[in-house]
Formats: structure tokens, C-alpha cells, sequence
């Protein structure tokens, strides 16, 4: 076996590629969100936005949409192969652990990361193919967004998606810098701020959409 | 001298590595609140020796807090409900009256059970002969003072070097995970000049034999460092993984015919 494929077998390695991954992904998700905001600019620019992704700029956005779906596949090929190995590694269980300081995100990763692919695949086949919207215009992306959001299951459904996204970077982010070893020493390395701010701003960013539209603010 | 305290036990009774075990009550009348909790077992064995049973088996040796055999779950927390503390410095005056205890061995798939609430830890061990020390030539001793340490590596290797190799950081682990215990020595040794010549074969050696004993993956939970007994962070664990990765960087070859000399 050669050096990456030893890298990629231990458990380390794996949680380094999820580390790796995790950075390009939170930074996608960063500038998806900040991208979205223009919503609230108006129907013009939203769909002029749309278009210099779409089509000025299609070869940039062929990369980075590239990296991004090697990136989920390594990401949720690494988390479903470790989460098979922790199960492994306690055949049988306690009567009774309580957990002493895990945070409740911590224990949503893998449901939540689950649901959170789930709603990646439906968000693609909604909003860029166009498979699961009831009324999709390839240029009138700001129109797309308000139809579909009138829905108030697909608002909740998108609702969760951004609770759930809340919950996995506010353990995920933190757990990156450690688990690629440039966190530094702390007297309460628990303590996780950069996450909690980054997981709000994000989560919150992206929700405004949805709820706009739900409550009626953007007709 | 307090009242004596009346206690339900439910312990996990098992005959052998290969028997099914099952959870066993016992009452536990009268015990001291001086007493530690190895010492209420030792009672309770006691009685039961006494009425023709079957004594509990657990591990246990120094009895003050330094050897690191005496670990068990103690309602659901790893040497029971104080901090830095292992099973044998856990007293009764920490219960009440009345109270159920359940009484469980570490579960893990590294650790399997011998007896009753006693587990094989030699997979830590194992771990250790990986790569958990330094290659000292023979010959006299250097002058301590002639390699200088700064004090902050100093004062971090001493507090990783504090791991007693009980196991608490496994068994409190959801993923039943020794990234706490390997990385304390990764740390340890890392932290120290005489570390360095191994420093990056320790770390990929020490972490390959970790996942080959079956223990799970490090997902910081942070249950291990609240867990243990010596109060060693998961910082430590920051420092496995980057070693780990430097490591997978720079690896050389060895070379087969060089090196003679």
C-alpha cells in the first residue's frame, strides 16, 4: 500500500480529509450565503447575478462546482466508513453513559449530516436543474426562489436544512482546527467561539430567504 | 460516625471472556460513607463470599490513584460522578442514602472483558511498544541541565505524561476511541528534545496500531478529557493530528543498503 493509501486508511487520515473538505465547504457556504443576500437587492440584480454564474463565467463555475462535489463525496465517504468503524469499536453497549460534556451538535453530526445531504441533492434537483420546482425559469432566478418558498413545507424543510447546518459547523469548524492541528493550546479548549459566530451568521444569512418569503415580507 | 448508607447496586456479572453476562442487583447495607468505592465492593464481596456466592471481580492495585487499574463505569461516568478522580479516590459520602448504583466494566472492542468488571488493557500496551518511547543510548547520563527545555514545554509534556493508562478516556468515548491515551504519549515525547529523532515514525506507528487494536476514531466529543483522571486536554490530540499529518508530508524512505555508517 502506498503512502496515501495508508493515509487514507487510518482513522486519522480520514478525520484529516474530512478537515480539508470541511474548510473548502464552509468556505462555499460562506460565499453561497453572502451571494444569496442580493435577494433583498431586487429581482434585476439576483437574476444578474444568476447569469454571470450561470453563463459569463460558466468555466469558473464548472471548477469550482468540481471541487465542491469531490469534496462531498470525499467528505461523506470518510464520515460513513469512521461512523462504520465507531460503531465496530463498541460491540456491546453500556446500560447507562451519560454524556458528561458532548454538546448536543456533536451528537447530530451524523443524522444531521445525513439530512443535510439529503437536502443537497433536492436543493441542486430545485433550484439549478429545476427537476422538483413547479414553476422553473432558467433566467428568472429571483422568481424561482419567491414561488418556491409561498410553499410553507418546502420553507420548513429548507428551515431545518439551516438548523441543522447551524448545529453541524458550530461542532464541525471547531473541530477542524483540531483535527488539523492548528488550533492552539487553550485552558478551555471546549470553548468554541469562531464556530458559534460563523454558524449563526451563515445559518441565519441563509434563512432569511425562506422566511422572508413565508412571512410575507417579499412578495 | 455518620449512619451507614443503604444501596441498590446493579453490576454487571460475567463468567468468563467467552460467557453472556448479564446486569446482577445487590443489596449494599450499611456502608460507610468513609469508605472508598473499591472498598464498598470489597464489603459487598465480602457478604457474598460469606453467603456461598460468587465475588465481584475487579481490577484494582495501588489504590491511590496512580496505577490506573481500577477503572469501571460508574452510572454511566468513567470512575464514577467526581472529577480527576479514578474508582479507588471515589468515596461513599458522594452517594446518598438509598441510591442506585450501576456498576459496568469499559466497554469496547479493544478492551474485552475477562471477568465480571475486569478488562484487557493490554491493547494500550501494545499501543505503547508502537512507538510510546525514546531510543537512549547506554553509556553515562548527560547533564540534566545540558539540553535546555522552555518551561512551557516542559510544564505540557509533564501534564500529558500524567496518563496512567487506566482506559477511562476509551470507555467514556461514544466512538470507544484511545486518541486521548495515544496522544498523551505522542505529547509527551513530542514535547521533549529526546523526542524528536522519532517524533514523526512514533507518530504514524503509535496511531496505525491504534486503529489496528479496533478502537474507534477521535470525533472531539470531549468526553475523554472530562473522563480522566489526570486532567489531560484533547489539546493533546491537536498535537497527534499534527504530528500525523507533518509525518505524512515528510515521510522518506528508509534506505536498505545506506546507513552503515
Amino acid at each position: 500500500m502506498g503512502a496515501l493509501g495508508k493515509f487514507w486508511e487510518s482513522s486519522v487520515g480520514k478525520k484529516i480529509v474530512m478537515g480539508v473538505t470541511g474548510v473548502i465547504l464552509v468556505g462555499f457556504v460562506i460565499g453561497h450565503m453572502a451571494g444569496n443576500l442580493q435577494f433583498f437587492a431586487g429581482a434585476d440584480r439576483y437574476n444578474a447575478y444568476a447569469r454571470l454564474l450561470k453563463h459569463d463565467i460558466i468555466e469558473l463555475t464548472w471548477i469550482v462546482r468540481g471541487t465542491l462535489i469531490v469534496s462531498v463525496i470525499l467528505h461523506v465517504t470518510a464520515a460513513y466508513q469512521l461512523t462504520m468503524r465507531n460503531r465496530a469499536a463498541r460491540p456491546a453497549d453500556y446500560a447507562l453513559r451519560e454524556p458528561q460534556v458532548s454538546t448536543y451538535a456533536s451528537r447530530t453530526m451524523r443524522w444531521g449530516g445525513v439530512y443535510l445531504l439529503v437536502f443537497l441533492l433536492y436543493h441542486i434537483g430545485h433550484f439549478t436543474t429545476g427537476w422538483f420546482h413547479p414553476a422553473f425559469s432558467e433566467t428568472g432566478t429571483w422568481g424561482n426562489v419567491a414561488i418556491a418558498f409561498k410553499s410553507v413545507p418546502v420553507a420548513l424543510f429548507y428551515l431545518g436544512a439551516m438548523a441543522l447546518l447551524a448545529l453541524h459547523l458550530y461542532h464541525g469548524i471547531w473541530a477542524c482546527a483540531r483535527t488539523l492541528g492548528f488550533a492552539r493550546p487553550s485552558a478551555n479548549p471546549l470553548q468554541r467561539r469562531i464556530a458559534l459566530v460563523l454558524a449563526i451568521v451563515v445559518s441565519v444569512g441563509f434563512s432569511l430567504l425562506p422566511l422572508s418569503v413565508v412571512l410575507g415580507f417579499v412578495r | 460516625m455518620s449512619a451507614g448508607l443503604n444501596l441498590t447496586l446493579h453490576v454487571w456479572r460475567q463468567a468468563g471472556p467467552n460467557a453472556a453476562g448479564r446486569m446482577v442487583d445487590y443489596k449494599a447495607t450499611d456502608i460507610s460513607p468513609e469508605m472508598s468505592f473499591l472498598e464498598m465492593l470489597d464489603v459487598v464481596n465480602e457478604r457474598l463470599i460469606e453467603s456461598g456466592g460468587d465475588p465481584i471481580a475487579f481490577d484494582h492495585d495501588c489504590r491511590e490513584g496512580i496505577c490506573g487499574m481500577c477503572g469501571v463505569m460508574i452510572n454511566g461516568a468513567a470512575h464514577g460522578p467526581m472529577k480527576l478522580t479514578t474508582a479507588c479516590q471515589l468515596h461513599m459520602r458522594t452517594f446518598k442514602d438509598g441510591d442506585e448504583i450501576t456498576i459496568e466494566p469499559w466497554r469496547a472492542a479493544g478492551f474485552p472483558v475477562v471477568r465480571d468488571l475486569v478488562v484487557d488493557r493490554s491493547a494500550l500496551d501494545r499501543i505503547i511498544q508502537a512507538g510510546g518511547y525514546i531510543s537512549a543510548p547506554t553509556g553515562s547520563a548527560q547533564d540534566a541541565n545540558a539540553l535546555p527545555i522552555p518551561k512551557q514545554d516542559a510544564d505540557e509534556a509533564m501534564d500529558a505524561a500524567a496518563c496512567i493508562g487506566c482506559g477511562a478516556c476509551v470507555a467514556a468515548c461514544p466512538n470507544s476511541s484511545a486518541s486521548l491515551f495515544t496522544s498523551a504519549k505522542i505529547t509527551h515525547l513530542g514535547k521533549l528534545p529526546q523526542g524528536q529523532p522519532e517524533r514523526y515514525r512514533r507518530a504514524l506507528s503509535m496511531v496505525a496500531q491504534m486503529d489496528l487494536e479496533g478502537f474507534g476514531g477521535c470525533t472531539l466529543f470531549g468526553e475523554c478529557q472530562e473522563a480522566c483522571p489526570k486532567g489531560i486536554s484533547i489539546d493533546s490530540i491537536t498535537q497527534m493530528n499534527r504530528d500525523y499529518l507533518w509525518a505524512s508530508l515528510t515521510k522518506r524512505e528508509e534506505k536498505k543498503v545506506a546507513g552503515a555508517g
